[in-house]
């Protein structure tokens, strides 16, 4: 019988657990051990509901709910000085349940201080754009979009960003494998020469370590070249290489790996 | 036969039969002066740029991806090709990040080495940077004279890690070796000479006329807009703003170093070029305070370069090879790869370009479970949007030359 692969997180895995192993945590401090923090949280708290608040590695992480996002950030630039959007993105967290997290790295140059807003949304749910408070947003909601496929209401360009446009699936999801799928292995040759050469093309190989010792079409003997469409046998003769145009070019004189000599006296 | 989906030109934006006198102009993506694939689709009235698109994505190679399907130190080398400029500070960046989570000490001499590091790294970049923003705006020379003192510099890094470009020359835990016997030597012949080379750049560029025409008001970023669009780096400080992590927030040695923040309330490309020059002279002026701090821990006999942490560092060389336990832990670190706890972390250093960022969310497997690569080009490329519309086209070439974005970054 086949072994089981969950078909809804396709990376990589450990090769080798320790069923017995519990793996440690990170530390995590109480928002009370540092004023400047317990002030801000306690400004968030007035006016929005704060699932949970802690402080990990030198950075307070707020939780909150998806729909106060706008709220939240507003109040953080207008009145807790913090005026900078360093980072946001989202983490796919749909085969633990069906949900994905967005965070928000928020920067105060004045308080020399760094907090990270995070909330959950469901898989189909759309989150508010903040892209009105900071501008950074514009660029990093759209590369949300692209990679995850999270939709953002009230932005003004929502179009994939590194992709291309025509792109389907979204690459960083659990569920897309690192290769790509099948449209990823079909896309460049269906752009460039249309689908009816889809036979004698063939798909693309996306892995990158793969090398196929009989293919003497696709540049997968490297370093044992054979011309082109040859029946690699496996004791086929050696093909000097010669990397220059049949005729030659003016003034230039052609390669020729026969009596081309290999120097190993450096003072020669 | 003509497929619905085949290669053709992308319209999409453009109406033919409009009654203004607008006109689209493709900028890229194989500009020469785009420095690398950037795409600008220009709105133009006349020569005036209305609207601007730059897009972007065409060096996409999924580093995050890449990330999540590899253990931490298999990751180290693919952090070169994000800026391929200055790559130990993108080194740095994810050793430190890691190094946090796991919550690791590096030994002091491998803080220093890396101090030194970072800012030939620094230099390095500004460097090019220079070369190519004088070359787009036609000084020649001074292409050539930074270059020259650019190649010093790589060929000291050689020395060093044997590797010009990507240099993956920092470990997770500390350094890989130790300085070679000449590298002090050859580093202090070069800085000594630097104060007198960055004259010579200033004296061709600070009183031209052509650069100072096509640098001085060109390209204002205001101090809101600028922070607004997550700006960081030169960028940000060229706008009024005298934030500068290393300052602020000081990680490795900083702390202990002296140096200046230069900044500059005007915004233009003028304040940015006047930035990276004095950005220059502080580089020199750190490594320096750390060829000292380096020297000192030779007298100290501080040699170790990793942290102990056998649970997620290798033991050094010696021990691996004269002890059992040391080797049957080193092959379970390479072949499994070490499991830092469960965890996030969001770590902030300033490269050359700006803040640099790596976002990691450990679920205590081998591999991360989420890594966002927050790069600084990627807001400066962003900024066009706002920045473009009002200038002229030859501006743009400037423009983009002091933004100092690199696509290696940009994409990822």
């Amino acid at each position: 019988m086949r072994a089981y692969t969950p078909k809804d997180d396709v990376q990589a895995k450990p090769y080798y657990t320790d069923r017995f192993y519990v793996a440690p945590q990170v530390p995590k401090q109480d928002v009370e051990s540092d004023e400047l923090f317990a002030a801000d949280l306690a400004a968030i708290k007035a006016k929005f509901e704060v699932l949970e608040a802690y402080i990990q590695v030198e950075q307070m992480v707020v939780y909150i709910n998806a729909k106060d996002n706008y709220g939240v950030l507003e109040l953080l630039r207008d009145e807790l000085e913090y005026t900078q959007l360093s980072e946001m993105s989202a983490i796919d967290w749909l085969a633990k349940n069906n949900q994905f997290e967005i965070f928000y790295q928020m920067l105060s140059m004045g308080k020399r201080k760094r907090i990270r807003i995070k909330c959950f949304i469901d898989k189909d749910e759309a989150v508010n754009s903040v892209e009105k408070l900071f501008r950074s947003a514009d660029w990093s909601e759209r590369e949300m979009y692209d990679m995850f496929g999270v939709k953002v209401n009230n932005h003004p360009f929502m179009k994939r960003i590194l992709m291309p446009y025509d792109w389907e699936g979204f690459p960083l999801l659990k569920t897309y494998p690192l290769e790509g799928d099948e449209f990823a292995q079909w896309y460049e040759v269906d752009k460039i020469y249309g689908k009816e050469a889809r036979d004698i093309i063939g798909a693309e190989i996306r892995d990158t370590a793969r090398v196929d010792r009989y293919d003497s079409e696709r540049f997968g003997r490297l370093g044992h070249e054979v011309p082109k469409g040859t029946k690699i046998t496996g004791n086929e003769p050696k093909t000097p290489l010669a990397y220059q145009e049949e005729g030659g070019v003016f003034m230039i004189d052609r390669f020729d790996e026969e009596k081309s000599v290999i120097i190993t006296d450096r003072d020669r | 036969m003509q497929q619905q989906n085949r290669l053709r030109p992308f319209f999409e934006n453009i109406t033919f039969d409009r009654d203004d006198n607008e006109m689209i102009l493709n900028f890229g993506p194989q500009h020469p002066s785009a420095h690398g694939q950037l795409r600008l689709m220009l709105h133009l009235q006349q020569e005036m740029i209305v609207k601007a698109h730059p897009d972007v994505g065409y060096l996409h190679r999924g580093m995050e991806k890449m990330a999540e399907n590899m253990i931490y130190n298999e990751f180290m080398p693919t952090t070169d090709r994000m800026d391929y400029i200055a790559s130990s500070s993108n080194n740095y960046g994810f050793a430190l990040a890691v190094e946090k989570l796991i919550g690791l000490e590096v030994p002091r001499r491998a803080k220093v080495i890396r101090m030194m590091l970072l800012e030939m790294n620094r230099l390095m970049s500004h460097l090019f940077w220079l070369a190519t923003t004088a070359l787009d705006i036609g000084a020649m020379t001074v292409f050539l004279f930074a270059f020259r003192e650019r190649e010093y510099m790589m060929d000291l890094i050689e020395d060093y890690c044997g590797a010009r470009l990507t240099h993956a020359s920092i470990r997770i835990g500390g350094v890989p070796l130790d300085i070679p016997s000449n590298f002090i030597t050859d580093l202090k012949t070069f800085l000594d000479k630097l104060p007198a080379n960055i004259k010579d750049y200033e004296d061709l560029l600070d009183s031209n006329r052509i650069w100072r025409m096509r640098m001085e008001n060109v390209g204002v970023i205001t101090k809101e807009m600028a922070v607004s669009w997550g700006c960081t780096g030169p960028m940000l400080r060229a706008s009024g703003v005298a934030w500068d992590i290393r300052k602020e927030e000081p990680y490795e040695l900083y702390d202990e170093v002296d140096f200046k923040v230069p900044f500059s309330d005007k915004g233009d490309n003028f304040a940015r070029y006047r930035i990276y020059m004095e950005e220059m002279r502080q580089s020199a002026h750190i490594l320096y305070q750390v060829i000292d701090m380096y020297e000192e821990t030779v007298k100290n006999n501080q040699t170790q370069l990793m942290a102990h942490a056998p649970k997620y560092i290798s033991a050094p060389k010696l021990d691996i090879m004269t002890q059992n336990y040391s080797l049957m832990q080193h092959f379970v670190l390479v072949t499994q790869g070490m499991r830092p706890p469960v965890g996030e972390v969001y770590i902030p250093t300033e490269s050359p370009k700006g803040e640099l960022g790596f976002f990691i969310n450990s679920q205590g497997g081998p591999y991360p479970y989420r890594l966002k690569l927050r790069a600084p080009s990627f807001w400066h490329t962003g900024i066009l949007t706002d920045l473009l519309p009002g200038h002229y086209i030859p501006d743009v070439v400037s423009i983009i030359g002091t933004t100092n974005i690199v696509f290696g970054e940009v994409d990822r």
